[in-house]
């Protein structure tokens, strides 16, 4: 059972990746952290099941991985600069990664980013 | 008696990385990042720093969440960058400075800070991407690193006020270094965006130019909202901004803004880059 407080504030979108999360998301981010060598990036490649199974990951993580479910990943204590590392693994990038969280096409997404368009620039005499 | 030179802040996104590896520094959507770089570049040749200390976040190559440190210092000979899991590399090491970074972490536990330190480090794009926008055609870094890690990525955070006091603390330690070293301070990361939620692309252009227009002059002003107010407005890795707020403190001679660079987007991050030379400050 999880002791610890909620981060009492809500920030609409936004997960805070706090004390609860992280003793959440231990053996998911666990793996992702596994994945700064590319031997075990091969190896989760070969057999996604059994690399899970390697670092223990719960049902609900498991799931989120199958799925490729990156909202699940994150509700399941996953942090998104570990869950990244998983990311490119799979081929996707931060601008995929924005899309199939806020369920628009990547095109789509990029536009919204592009929508801020701005450069501003000083320099001193 | 050693110098103060400014700070450099830039953001320090692994695209970058990538499109320097590519070279696409004249390509459309980056050239109005890259050229933002131009000052920075002329400032470096004229004030030819030997010493680079570098306030950054770690994003899961040297700490993992089973040790995660508030504040951490290098105390290396040197230091390298590995595969971060996506195949970025090809970043030349670092050589370290073990006797600056020493006195640093003497002056700040005598300041009731409490770092951990490091003899071994390895650091990641935060600190590499700053670098090879600073030095592009460096074969051999021309500066020694301290590399000043602080945690942007588990909450709780180091307030906003906290990582202002820590980097007033290493400041107060260049200004006393016996060696005669110049000195460039870094604060890499930033300014608005954010990767997760439904609320990923999350840019705050107001938020970030408050930050930009307020850091050099009166950096208490962006003291006045606690780290989660800066999740809201700056998106949950705009948070990184600490990094720049302790950087900023760093620098406690009179100080003179001369360039800045905003462009918006970097990948998913609104994207900025701020010049300041640091000069001693003249006592009647």
């Amino acid at each position: 059972m999880l002791m610890t407080a909620p981060t009492e504030r809500t920030i609409p979108g936004t997960p805070v990746f706090d004390g609860q999360a992280a003793r959440k998301g231990l053996a998911l981010n666990a793996m992702c952290y596994s994945f700064n060598k590319a031997a075990n990036r091969a190896s989760f490649l070969t057999n996604e099941e059994a690399y899970m199974d390697r670092f223990a990951l719960n049902d609900q993580q498991r799931e989120a991985v199958r799925q490729r479910d990156v909202l699940g990943m994150i509700a399941a204590g996953g942090n998104v600069y570990y869950l990244a590392k998983l990311a490119g693994i799979l081929g996707l990038n931060v601008q995929d990664l924005g899309a199939l969280q806020t369920g628009v096409p990547v095109e789509e997404f990029k536009a919204g980013l592009l929508a801020h368009g701005i450069t501003e620039r000083s320099a001193a005499s | 008696m050693s110098e103060i030179v400014g700070g450099i802040f830039t953001s320090h996104v692994p695209g970058i990385g990538a499109a320097i590896a590519k070279g696409l520094q004249n390509d459309p959507y980056w050239k109005p990042f890259f050229d933002g770089f131009a000052p920075v570049h002329a400032f470096l040749k004229r004030t030819k720093p030997d010493v680079a200390v570098v306030f950054y976040n770690d994003h899961g190559l040297n700490f993992f969440l089973d040790k995660m440190p508030t504040f951490a210092i290098g105390a290396a000979a040197d230091y390298r960058h590995e595969d971060e899991g996506w195949g970025i590399g090809g970043f030349k090491p670092f050589e370290g400075h073990p006797a600056l970074s020493w006195h640093i972490i003497e002056q700040v536990v005598g300041d009731e800070f409490d770092p951990v330190t490091c003899q071994s480090m390895l650091v990641d794009h935060g600190v590499c991407v700053p670098f090879e926008l600073c030095w592009p055609d460096a074969d051999v870094w021309p500066v020694k690193l301290v590399p000043i890690c602080l945690n942007t990525v588990q909450h709780p955070l180091p307030s906003p006020k906290r990582c202002l006091e820590f980097g007033r603390s290493i400041g107060r330690a260049l200004e006393s270094w016996g060696g005669d070293e110049r000195i460039v301070v870094l604060g890499t990361g930033g300014l608005s965006h954010q990767l997760d939620g439904e609320r990923a692309g999350h840019i705050n252009v107001d938020y970030d130019k408050f930050c930009l227009r307020n850091i050099v002059p009166d950096p208490e002003a962006l003291t006045q909202h606690d780290t989660l107010d800066i999740v809201e407005l700056a998106g949950s890795q705009g948070v990184e901004i600490l990094n720049w707020l302790a950087a900023r403190g760093a620098l406690r001679g009179s100080l003179r803004e001369l360039a800045h660079n905003y462009h918006v987007p970097i990948s998913n991050t609104a994207a900025a880059t701020l010049l300041v030379e640091n000069s001693a400050v003249v006592h009647a």
